[in-house]
């Protein structure tokens, strides 16, 4: 009978050696140990044996029976293994073809510079505030002290609907509706459309964008003007933006002041963008003129503030390396996609 | 402006080199745009004397020349030139000279025969026959006078000159005068200012009214009225100097009247015009407005057409000259004038800026005018051009004059508070330093009081000194600072918020954002085949449009899709999603008496190669973008067939809790065509001025389910006319609480459910949040559903 164990050992082995599939693996197990294998078939010969030999062929029973399931049990896991091997390099794919076109949308790039220079300014407390864009004539120019015969007035500057609505010129009517609602102190933007009489070209649209600030508060000085802005222009165009405040002249305010910043195409160092001059004018700014102040209901011996207004479409044709404006306004998606 | 540097040097000593020069000015104020070096490259030419001139042995066209050049050897140059004799002084351009345009000049073999250099034209030397009039028209410069040979050619011409053009502001009209920059200049360098000296000799002692009479009838536009008399006049070329000065400050000489004119407009600031006497009707001179009609023939040779807004200067029969514009060919000075008439005047501003601009004529005069000039410079004025005449021997001058000035304009005073200029600024100047720098700037100050002279109009209140100070003083000496006045909170409003949601979502679907003109034209209510009642077609106009095309706003954001999609479409993009969100201009009543409503819109349009890309698609992504601004309920959709730029089949009508906010849908054929656009183009807008108040942004959580959901699946014949949101409302109606969704997974027409039928299949999905439901109940429910949908719409179950 131990001799009869031994063979069946060395059988199994033997046939182990061959097995290419988990199916004759299955049978070989069950050619072994299953209800009628070689094994089961020798246990249940047992019962003629005596019962001191029992329990010594018992254990040999078991030790082999064990043997060979651990050796079936190997041999299913190298198999596994290499049929899973087999079947991976049978799945492999060109990984160098382009991927499923997903698309999603663009935000136009004027308004991805709007929203950038909102966030500047939410950031420092300002709200932003919006207007109509359909004026009264007042809002626009008189109550910004524009005299009624100001060259900025002319039909050739200004769109009319008749002598007293105007399509606005500037965003700034915004700062007088906000003073005149009353609510002090005021620190607002805001960002909108403008109208002006010049013919389409590469770098003038009759619809363009400008953006205000107003500030008023019983202590905002010069220096103030100075601060936010210089902020502002290192957030939207880089840390190391040099600004430059030159006196100039606006009827709104007093002192007025124009700001140039150091030119984003060369760094100041002189290039086409800056005409050689290392700067580039952003925008206009100053301190509210206390006549505009007192026509929009606010004391001007105690407040004072300062305001701002800059043309976007310039910040963002140089941001972008735009070279025409008309390309903002075509609205072909192979420009619009690469915002 | 345009200002010769060694001009402005005759009244402030400049020191400093240029480029510091042009960056104190720009930043005391005066903003310097460019900078022109007219000459600066030209080197090396010399006044020579041609000596002798031979023919050349190998050339028909050219000769030989020796030139004498104030050394030792003579110079051989070989040249064309055909004006040129011996014993001529000529500009002779050396071996390595450089001329007008970077010319290089080298010595070199002209058929066989050694050049060693060039004479020179005047345009080789960077100007013209007109600036030069003694210049020969194409040939070499020949110099009349006597000159030292030798010497340097660009000294002698005056060909060098570095002109800095200065962006002045409409306040200041005193700095459009080269004494006005000075002026700046001065203060800005801490130096003396240098007014020039003005003194008339008048060597004719006569009373000027024995010559000429001035009325002023219309005093509101002429202020001021100053007039000179010269007789004896000879009218010839200015002198090279005076040219020199028009010409690099961008006027053309004329004649030494004409030149001596344009000179003190350039000096002072102040126009003048010159009358032929003889041509001044009994030398009298009325100023007045002109006659409604009148034709007038300026001096420029054109037939004007005047009006009675228009002020001009006439005598007893005729109109002389358009007051502060141009002059009258009628009375102009010609080489036999000999008595002249100089009006130095000060006109109304904002009159001659609009008289020029209905004339389409802007002139030196006008533009200087329409400033509005100081009154008190008309004298020295005149004075300074009948100094000049008498000075050059250009005629003599009657030593008394007229002078019509009723309402004098004085100086004025501005008090002003150091503390709140201080206050305003951010800066800590003190009293003393601010009195200073006034008192630079003529504006005398004392005990903080300013007294303002009056060419500095602009300055009126406290603010103004401010500035004043402050230019002078430094804006880069303006320390930095942010404020720490009260904390406010920036935050966006809450439609700006939603106006951000309805972007990024459209965005993450695919959209791309677009952006048109506010304005476009009347001809597109055609194009969209908008119905001739239509209120759409109310339009607010703009009185003095671009072109019709620009000329009304516009009451829809269509025009502008379609556009986008056929600029599109035409360069052969082959799937374009596009939004806009922007407004349109809605008129209560036309004209407008109050503000028009300004609602935004947002509009959808796209058309796709995919098919999938149908009107379910555009309707799926409202659905969705309604969905995220918590608007999943209450929507309605019906049939929009009022429109005449959708199809009338294939176009829903969006309301939610009846108010309309807009429509989605496919474009009418009709419009595809005008638009060239594909025919499966979709468009949806959406009222977002309506949407605001609809909006829900609160979230709040739903529990997650806990128990199992039972799925059932049925398939509907129904008449085709039957819509699918009917029998969905019957069987929301009857399938009770435990319904929790139900989506249609196909519509089928065919053979196998007969002519005029169609048939639906739902998915319903039940569940209960409290229990698991038995098969009894939700079989219950499908039977009662089924059994409602046969009463009610006469449906049959599909087996």
């Amino acid at each position: 009978m131990q001799d009869k164990l031994k063979k069946i050992r060395e059988n199994i082995e033997k046939n182990l050696e061959d097995v290419q599939n988990l199916e004759i693996l299955d049978k070989i197990k069950v050619g072994a140990l299953g209800k009628k294998g070689e094994l089961t078939q020798i246990l249940k010969d047992m019962k003629n044996l005596s019962p001191e030999e029992k329990p010594k062929v018992g254990q040999i029973v078991n030790e082999t029976r064990q043997y060979i399931e651990e050796k079936i049990n190997l041999k299913k896991e190298s198999l596994k293994k290499e049929l899973q091997e087999k079947k991976l390099k049978e799945e492999t794919i060109d990984i160098s073809m382009p991927g499923k076109k997903i698309s999603i949308g663009t935000k136009h790039p004027m308004t991805l510079i709007i929203d950038e220079i909102k966030e500047i300014f939410l950031g420092m407390g300002y709200e932003i505030v919006e207007g109509p864009e359909i004026e009264e004539d007042y809002y626009n120019f008189k109550a910004l002290n524009i005299p009624e015969n100001h060259p900025a007035k002319d039909e050739q500057d200004t769109f009319y609907i008749d002598k007293n609505f105007v399509l606005r010129t500037q965003t700034s009517p915004v700062q007088i509706r906000t003073m005149e609602k009353g609510k002090l102190p005021i620190k607002i933007i805001a960002p909108g459309r403008v109208f002006r009489s010049d013919e389409v070209d590469a770098t003038h649209s009759p619809m363009f964008h400008q953006l205000e600030g107003l500030v008023i508060d019983k202590n905002v000085t010069m220096g103030d003007l100075k601060g936010v802005l210089e902020v502002f222009a290192k957030e939207l165009l880089g840390k190391d933006t040099k600004v430059k405040f030159r006196p100039h002249h606006f009827p709104f305010t007093e002192p007025s002041a124009e700001m140039d910043v150091s030119c984003f195409a060369c760094g100041g160092k002189g290039c086409r963008v800056c005409k050689n001059s290392g700067w580039i004018e952003l925008l206009g700014c100053g301190m509210v003129h206390p006549k505009v102040l007192e026509m929009s209901g606010i004391d001007s011996s105690v407040y004072q503030g300062f305001a701002f207004g800059l043309g976007i479409e310039r910040i963002a044709m140089q941001k972008y390396n735009i070279p025409d404006l008309r390309l903002m306004y075509e609205n072909d998606t192979r420009f619009l996609k690469q915002f | 402006m345009n200002i010769p540097m060694s001009w402005i040097k005759d009244y402030v000593d400049i020191d400093v080199d240029i480029n510091t020069f042009m960056d104190a000015m720009t930043m005391s104020g005066s903003k310097v745009e460019s900078l022109e070096r007219k000459g600066e490259e030209i080197c090396n030419v010399v006044v020579g004397k041609i000596v002798k001139i031979d023919s050349h042995p190998d050339a028909e066209r050219l000769v030989v020349t020796q030139v004498d050049i104030g050394k030792e050897d003579l110079l051989q140059i070989v040249t064309a030139a055909k004006n040129i004799f011996e014993g001529a002084l000529v500009p002779v351009a050396l071996n390595g000279a450089i001329l007008n345009g970077g010319l290089k000049i080298k010595k070199s073999k002209l058929r066989g025969v050694e050049s060693n250099g060039m004479f020179c034209s005047i345009e080789e030397l960077g100007y013209t026959t007109n600036d030069y009039p003694e210049a020969p028209q194409d040939g070499i410069y020949i110099f009349r006078d006597e000159q030292e040979l030798g010497s340097d050619v660009c000294k002698i011409l005056e060909v060098k000159e570095d002109i800095v053009e200065f962006e002045i502001t409409s306040n200041r009209a005193d700095c459009f005068s080269i004494v006005g920059l000075a002026r700046e200049a001065s203060v800005t360098f801490n130096k003396e200012f240098k007014y020039p000296q003005i003194k008339v000799e008048g060597v004719l002692k006569e009373d000027i009214k024995n010559y000429l009479s001035v009325d002023i009838e219309n005093k509101d536009l002429c202020n001021r009225y100053v007039a000179r008399v010269v007789k004896n006049v000879k009218i010839e070329n200015s002198p090279q100097w005076l040219r020199h000065r028009l010409i690099t400050s961008g006027i053309k000489p004329v004649n030494n009247i004409v030149d001596i004119t344009n000179y003190v407009l350039l000096e002072l600031g102040q126009p003048m015009h010159a009358f032929d006497i003889n041509n001044i009707s009994n030398g009298n001179i009325i100023v007045k407005n002109a006659t409604n009609g009148e034709n007038f023939k300026t001096l420029d040779g054109i037939e004007r057409t005047l009006n009675s807004s228009m002020l001009v200067i006439a005598d007893d029969e005729k109109t002389l000259a358009i007051a502060g514009v141009m002059g009258g060919e009628n009375s102009m000075i010609t080489n036999n004038t000999k008595t002249i008439v100089l009006e130095s005047a000060n006109f109304d501003g904002t009159n001659v800026r609009l008289t020029s601009k209905k004339l389409g004529l802007r002139t030196d005069s006008s533009s200087k005018f329409e400033k509005n000039l100081d009154p008190n410079i008309c004298l020295d004025a005149v004075n300074r051009a009948c100094q000049l005449i008498e000075t050059l021997g250009y005629g003599e001058v009657v030593d008394t004059f007229i002078d019509v000035y009723e309402n004098k304009l004085d100086v004025h005073t501005v008090e002003y508070d150091p503390d709140k200029i201080n206050k305003l600024l951010g800066t800590n100047i003190s009293a003393q330093e601010m009195e200073d720098i006034l008192n630079r700037l003529e504006i005398k100050s004392k005990n903080n009081i300013a007294t303002v002279p009056t060419f500095r109009q602009d300055i009126e209140c406290g603010a103004d000194i401010a500035e004043e100070v402050i230019r002078i003083y430094g804006y880069d000496k303006i320390e930095s600072t942010l404020h720490s006045n009260t904390a406010t909170v920036g935050k966006r409003t809450y439609n700006q918020t939603i106006e951000d949601i309805i972007k990024n979502t459209l965005v993450s679907i695919g959209f791309s954002e677009i952006m048109t003109y506010s304005f476009e034209s009347p001809k597109v209510f055609d194009k969209l085949n908008i119905e001739e009642n239509s209120n759409l077609r109310n339009a607010i106009k703009i009185i003095n449009p671009l072109g019709e095309d620009f000329s009304i706003m516009r009451t829809t954001t269509v025009n502008g899709m379609l556009q986008s999609l056929n600029l599109n479409y035409s360069k052969r993009n082959n799937e374009v999603l596009l939004f806009e969100l922007s407004r349109v201009y809605i008129a209560d009543t036309l004209p407008i008496d109050k503000l028009p409503k300004e609602d935004l819109i947002l509009t959808l349009g796209l058309y796709s190669n995919d098919k999938e890309k149908d009107f379910y698609y555009i309707k799926g992504v409202v659905e969705e973008l309604l969905n995220i601004l918590g608007l999943n309920k209450d929507i309605d959709y019906k049939f929009k067939t009022d429109c005449g730029f959708m199809h009338p089949g294939r176009t829903a009508q969006i309301d939610i809790k009846n108010i309309t906010l807009g429509f989605l849908g496919q474009v009418h054929p009709v419009v595809v065509e005008n638009y060239s656009i594909p025919e499966n183009s979709f468009i949806a807008t959406i009222n977002v001025t309506k949407l605001f108040d609809l909006v829900n942004l609160d979230k709040k959580y739903k529990p997650l389910p806990k128990f199992p959901e039972s799925s059932r699946d049925i398939a509907m014949i129904v008449d085709e006319s039957i819509m699918v949101k009917e029998i969905e409302d019957i069987i929301v109606k009857n399938a009770g609480k435990i319904l929790e969704s139900l989506k249609v997974f196909d519509v089928y027409k065919g053979n196998q459910i007969g002519k005029g039928y169609k048939s639906v299949a739902f998915n319903l999905t039940f569940r209960s949040s409290e229990r698991t439901l038995t098969d009894e109940e939700v079989n219950a429910s499908m039977t009662k559903i089924i059994s409602k949908l046969e009463t009610e719409l006469n449906a049959k179950l599909r087996s």
